[in-house]
């Protein structure tokens, strides 16, 4: 059996910690989440050596308080699982700032190795780092990489491995506090080492520091420890202490000292040749950035990247579409008629899961484009951009990149607004990401823009389906803050990226994890979703029809029109008295004022709660089997034709528009439901969510089908 | 020499300043600290912003500051005259 080493890969958000860990790893890798929380963890793995090296990408941090999930996430870590090797991945363009957390995860742990990386663009810089001299300063082995160029990795897993066994381990430098605070940490340290509870599991000076610095959490823990009272007696002493001698408080001197020691080793090692004041990222950012075209080009760009998904994808989905129509071809062909075993492969599997995976080319595009933006830098700009607009919306820039990803899809977006740093924003803006039309809604928007308007202005009016869901989050977040969370929130800070190119195969990495979770998603959920709703439209299996259509069959079998027609009649019946048909019956007249009392819409939109991209499926399903020719008509034509009993269309734009609407805005799906409980920690949220979406969703698809109505625009 | 004592807010575009005070919660304090904006750390202003957040750097990072923040940031600009 190999050995195993375990890494952690801990780094400032920006330092290329996550290009490094790809670079590491491949496409090793395997996306989960923390023990209770729902931080991220992204772990993989690489054979060096004869050895299994298991690598921890940890969230990125600024620093190790106890004021930020992500934060606490990290140095959980490091505290409970104790990796053999922790990688400080620092950002050698911006050495002082990044080798804060490292001065952090010294204290904490005896074996990290600096990776100074971007060693590259630090060069460029004017930066010469002299490596051997400050990994002595430090005491820790450094090592230079360029993730994005793949180079230093190997050397990186080399220091590792020797590191792990044990071979040119070096004495980690002490931070000095100076003599006021050294004395109080000696006096926690002694009463510590004490106490039992302390015990090999936390250092015993990282622990003393973070109670001088009146860390939440550890001074919680403490407390509730045998003897923690004492101990915690002394922590405030010693704070009051150092208070009325340095008149600030511990944390901010310890912080201060820190930096110290930082730039005391960076003033020996470092050098810097030339100074570049204005970078090339700086130049881009004062055409991005500035008043004038800030705004107008973040809406071209967010344009273009609808344009991009919605007409690339097009043509593709055609294909898949005529694919699915054979494959139903031939199945229905191949399979015998036995016990609705056809209809359940052809109706059930190949309609419904197919409808879906049709769309998986809109979804990987919009994804792309999603992580070309992210990864280029121009995401954080974005939220510089919006910051003055969202402060509209009573809510910060910071909680505007929650939002946009909402536009992929609601899940991941609820969980990225853990970013958010407030309790306030952050409720805020989970509570409107569901406004935020995902893409599981595409495919409706694709059905029905698809069948009632002319191509030319298509986007148009899928763009103003986006627009009217922000419209909504904006007025509904500005509700929120206002009656359900009166109050300041946090201010705004983010570090703005220097942009750079995005390299293919870190895009490839991004846009395959989201599609491998969307693809999983529609293999058991919506697959589970689509089966249900088969089995509800199928069953009961034996109806008692109003009239003997096999009879009449068999009575006339060379009016082959006739026979059609009765057969189509027969299907028709069965579905209507199905338990789908019940249910859509019985819901359908509360969906009368909106126009599109469907029984058929109606079970459609039930089971969209499920996922909303079952809705096609669903539609599929039910059409499918209501149309005479099952293969020749496509779901489109089906709509289209659709007629009420006075032979009026039941289908016309303004019907399909507010329809759109009702899906855009109704109740969120269950996996964001259950999303929002898990962030929240309590129910009362995703109810309050799904009763608000779902009123404001009738409210809203009536007043445009009846002002509509009123203003002539009819069938 | 000339030290005035200002709201980071109303400092000009192009100004080198020194970081005086951050006033705010210790979470926000503590938090700025780590992403390098420390009392007694030197700032340029890229960008006032007008009446939306101002960019500023500090190291070699650019970190964008929300209004209400960079008012209660007190920095001191150092003038020639």
């Amino acid at each position: 059996m190999k050995k195993r080493i375990t890494v952690a890969l801990a780094g400032n958000p920006n330092s290329g910690k996550t290009t490094l860990f790809n670079r590491l790893t491949g496409m090793r890798q395997h996306v989960g989440n923390y023990p209770g929380v729902t931080v991220e963890k992204k772990e993989g793995s690489v054979t060096f050596k004869g050895y299994d090296i298991q690598v921890i990408d940890l969230p990125g941090t600024y620093s190790l308080t106890a004021y930020s999930l992500d934060e606490l996430v990290t140095r959980n870590f490091l505290i409970e699982e104790k990796p053999d090797v922790v990688v400080s991945v620092i950002d050698a363009s911006n050495l002082e700032r990044s080798l804060y957390l490292t001065t952090q995860l010294m204290e904490l742990t005896g074996h990290v190795i600096i990776a100074l990386n971007m060693a590259d663009t630090a060069a460029e810089l004017g930066f010469h780092i002299d490596q051997a001299l400050l990994s002595k300063l430090f005491g820790v082995p450094i090592i230079s990489t360029v993730a994005t160029k793949n180079k230093g990795t190997e050397n990186l897993l080399e220091v590792t491995v020797s590191l792990f066994e044990g071979k040119n381990r070096l004495e980690n430098a002490i931070v000095r506090y100076g003599d006021e605070i050294e004395q109080e940490l000696d006096a926690l340290q002694t009463l510590l080492s004490q106490n039992s509870f302390t015990e090999g599991e936390y250092p015993l000076r990282w622990l003393a520091v973070k109670l001088l610095e009146d860390d939440k959490e550890l001074t919680a823990k403490v407390e509730k420890s045998l003897h923690g009272e004492g101990i915690i007696r002394q922590a405030q002493k010693s704070r009051l202490h150092l208070q009325t001698i340095f008149g600030d408080t511990p944390d901010v001197l310890i912080a201060e000292k820190r930096y110290g020691f930082i730039s005391g080793a960076c003033s020996e090692a470092a050098k810097r040749s030339y100074e570049v004041r204005h970078t090339m990222s700086d130049k881009i950012d004062s055409i991005l950035l500035s008043g004038a075209l800030g705004v107008p080009i973040f809406l071209v760009v967010m344009w273009a990247l609808f344009r991009f998904t919605f007409t690339l994808s097009e043509p593709i989905v055609n294909w898949l579409e005529t694919g699915q129509g054979y494959l139903a071809e031939l199945t229905g062909r191949v399979l015998p008629q036995v016990y609705g075993l056809r209809s359940f492969v052809i109706e059930g599997v190949v309609g419904g899961v197919g409808s879906v995976l049709v769309f998986i080319p809109v979804v990987s595009l919009l994804f792309l484009a999603l992580a070309f933006l992210e990864d280029s830098g121009y995401m954080a700009r974005g939220a510089f951009i919006m910051d003055r607009f969202m402060h509209t919306m009573g809510l910060h820039g910071r909680s505007f990149v929650p939002m946009i990803l909402g536009f992929g899809c609601n899940v991941p977006a609820i969980m990225s607004a853990r970013t958010v740093d407030s309790a306030r924003d952050r409720l805020t803006t989970i509570l409107v990401i569901p406004f935020m039309s995902c893409a599981a809604r595409l495919p409706v928007y694709g059905l029905f823009i698809g069948a009632f308007f002319p191509e030319r202005i298509a986007g148009n009016v899928l763009f103003s389906l986006y627009l009217l869901g922000i419209v909504v989050a904006v007025a509904s977040s500005r509700i929120f803050s206002k009656y359900l969370f009166p109050g300041e929130g946090l201010p705004f800070v983010m570090e703005l990226p220097p942009y750079r190119l995005p390299t293919g195969k870190g895009l490839l990495i991004h846009t395959w994890g989201r599609v491998v979770l969307y693809i999983k998603k529609a293999g058991t959920v919506i697959l589970a979703g689509t089966l249900v709703v088969w089995f509800l439209s199928n069953f009961p299996w034996n109806v008692q029809y109003s009239m003997d259509y096999n009879a009449l069959i068999n009575e006339a079998p060379d009016n082959k029109e006739m026979v059609s027609q009765l057969q189509l009649r027969m299907k028709s019946e069965k579905i209507e008295k199905s338990y789908a048909g019940k249910i859509g019956k019985a819901i359908a007249p509360a969906l009368e004022p909106l126009g599109f009392d469907d029984w058929r819409v109606a079970v459609g939109l039930t089971g969209g709660i499920v996922a909303k991209e079952i809705i096609v499926g669903i539609l599929g399903t039910l059409y499918k089997t209501g149309v005479k020719d099952e293969n020749s008509l496509t779901l489109r034509d089906a709509l289209r034709r659709q007629v009420r009993a006075d032979g009026s269309k039941i289908y016309y734009p303004l019907v399909a528009y507010s329809l759109m609407i009702f899906v855009l805005l109704y109740t969120p799906c269950l996996a964001t439901i259950a999303v929002i409980k898990k962030e929240t920690g309590s129910w009362r949220w995703p109810i309050l969510s799904v009763a608000y979406t779902t009123a404001l969703a009738w409210v809203s698809a009536f007043v445009v089908f009846q002002g509509g109505s009123l203003l002539g625009l009819g069938a | 020499m000339e030290n005035k004592i200002l709201p980071l807010s109303s400092i000009r575009s192009g100004s080198e300043v020194t970081l005086v005070s951050v006033g705010g919660g210790r979470g926000i304090r503590l938090k700025l600290v780590g992403m390098g904006l420390g009392v007694g750390m030197k700032i340029r202003v890229l960008n006032t912003g007008g009446s939306g957040p101002c960019v500023i750097v500090t190291g070699n990072r650019r970190l964008a500051l929300g209004r209400g923040m960079a008012k209660k940031i007190l920095v001191r600009e150092e003038t020639d005259s």
